[in-house]
């Protein structure tokens, strides 16, 4: 028994060792490379000390819009009504307790008044955008690697490297990718990457009206985030399916799916 | 019996041998390496072959920076860090619009970043401030300020909105609010304002020519504390009998109005409707005789 252990572990390393060199042998000078580039670029920025996450105050959203309309204009999302980063649905639930859900064009041009007002029990807007999950989906269907987590915890999109094959976009269960129609790569929400690296906050965040949303460290560190996860109850979009969302609500209602 | 097949069968080799090659050496191709036999050495060719092969594949498929951070490029982050800005931040505009910045800071709209209205500005904040037509814009016109504040159901409670059709309908918002402190404002709107539904069944009465201080004697301070310092309502049937009571001039000038092009209906206060009050049966917002 002994015996065949050692076997087994002198194999492994064997194969280990061989692995390596050759990996090292083929990436040592580029990694070299890239880091240098990347130096250069951003001195600041350094991922692993980040880890961010989206409060979203369902009880504060006016649904005005304008996080949809900030985030085309910041992101260049197609106009078109059926391409959104960041959308907000209006959940309307009647006397009879029937759930009707709307989003007109994303409610970027606002919300028609319901047709009877009576016979509304109640009703809210709820903002949704991609929810970066800490086990993403998507990133585990994605046949060539284009979509990824980062180490401060963001799901990115590798438009260069994207085939557009869709699997992500049905395993997304927060519909959050579209197919972008001129790149024709899946496009989804980055936290706006390029403002948080800089320091500036999401587009949807900086131009929400009633601080609606906010965002932050999602770990220990003094954010207004944390201070929401400390202050406020938390729940989650579709939490059964263990996705872990870094996107959090709060008041938000039993109906919302 | 399988002895002798085997036996005739290498003859027959043999024969043949000697019939080809006479006395040719049979071990042309020998690859053996020392004392490594041929097979060997083919299969370890095949192998390093496939290696090598395998190592170049690699090389030309697998891109430059996949695997560094994770099973993905790392040199995507930095593009996609990279991408151009389009908002600049409120506390860019405050660079150089401190006014309007403090301004808004002391109002209700002091949670709002600049380009919540006025439009993603990093091309007029940072690239260039005088290309023009990169300057933000400034809505003007009440749908944008409906797109907030119009009166939906599913807006939360306490959030100041409005009813379109009953807050002075047609009229720009910024006509009565400054939007960088739209508070009600010292130079109040007329009654109109909020009365409006009272305002305009009076426009199409009789009545329409009365300002509404005539009946409702209103304290300036109504228009900052409107519940605290109600206006006044006419107490009396007299105050109606200035003008509908038998007697009283019909010509001349009362309370504003050339009553020689009015015909104004007269009553006999001491027999008419009774004890009742004037607005016990008549409504003076909208008095009936059209």
């Amino acid at each position: 028994m002994g015996d065949k252990l050692k076997r087994r572990a002198f194999v492994r390393k064997i194969v280990e060792g061989t692995a390596s060199v050759v990996m090292l042998s083929v990436c040592g000078p580029m990694r070299s490379l890239v880091g240098a580039s990347e130096e250069a670029e951003a001195p600041a920025y350094d991922a692993t000390k980040h880890y961010y996450g989206m409060g979203v105050q369902i009880d504060k959203c006016i649904g005005c819009g304008r996080c949809a309309d900030a985030c085309k204009s910041e992101n260049n999302v197609p106009r078109e009504p059926f391409y959104f980063r960041t959308w907000v649905e209006r959940y309307v639930i009647d006397n009879e307790r029937e759930v009707h859900v709307d989003s007109p064009g994303g409610g970027i041009h606002g919300f028609p008044p319901p047709a009877t007002e009576e016979d509304v029990l109640r009703s809210f807007f709820v903002p949704k955008l991609c929810n970066h999950c800490d086990h993403p989906p998507c990133v585990q269907v994605c046949p060539v690697g284009a979509t990824f987590k980062t180490q401060d915890g963001v799901v990115l999109v590798d438009q260069d490297y994207c085939v557009g094959c869709r699997y992500c976009i049905q395993a997304c269960p927060y519909g959050a990718r579209y197919l972008h129609p001129e790149k024709h790569t899946a496009d989804k929400c980055t936290f706006c990457y390029h403002r948080i690296t800089k320091g500036m906050l999401p587009a949807c965040v900086e131009v929400c009206p009633t601080q609606a949303r906010v965002f932050g460290e999602i770990k220990g560190r003094s954010s207004p985030l944390h201070r929401l996860m400390k202050m406020e109850e938390i729940q989650v979009l579709k939490p059964e399916l263990n996705t872990e969302p870094k996107v959090l609500y709060t008041k938000l209602d039993g109906e919302v799916r | 019996m399988s002895f002798l097949r085997g036996r005739l069968g290498r003859s027959k080799v043999d024969s043949s041998k000697q019939a080809v090659g006479g006395n040719s050496p049979v071990k042309k191709r020998n690859l053996s390496i020392g004392k490594v036999p041929d097979q060997a050495v083919r299969i370890g060719t095949v192998f390093i072959l496939a290696i090598g092969a395998a190592v170049a594949l690699r090389q030309h498929f697998i891109p430059e920076s996949f695997g560094e951070l994770g099973h993905y490029r790392a040199n995507a982050i930095p593009v996609i860090a990279g991408a151009k800005l389009h908002y600049a931040g409120w506390q860019k505009c405050g660079e150089c619009h401190e006014d309007q910045l403090n301004k808004k800071m002391g109002g209700f709209h002091k949670a709002l970043s600049c380009e919540t209205c006025h439009g993603p500005a990093y091309d007029h904040a940072v690239v260039d401030p005088t290309d023009t037509e990169a300057t933000p814009k400034i809505p003007r016109n009440r749908e944008f300020c409906l797109t907030c504040h119009s009166y939906l159901p599913s807006r939360p409670t306490g959030f100041p909105q409005i009813i379109e059709l009953q807050h002075n309908p047609m009229e720009p918002c910024v006509k009565c609010h400054n939007p960088h402190d739209p508070a009600a404002q010292a130079e109040a709107p007329a009654c109109s304002g909020c009365h409006g539904e009272i305002a305009r069944t009076k426009a199409i009465s009789h009545h329409s020519l009365l300002r509404c201080e005539t009946c409702h004697a209103t304290p300036p301070e109504h228009k900052e504390n409107p519940r605290q310092n109600l206006p006044k309502k006419p107490t009396n049937r007299e105050f109606c009998g200035q003008c509908h009571a038998e007697g009283t001039p019909t010509s001349g000038t009362l309370l504003g109005v050339d009553l020689s092009t009015r015909e104004i209906p007269k009553v006999d206060l001491a027999t008419h409707g009774n004890t009742y009050l004037c607005w016990q049966c008549h409504y003076p917002h909208d008095p009936e005789g059209k």
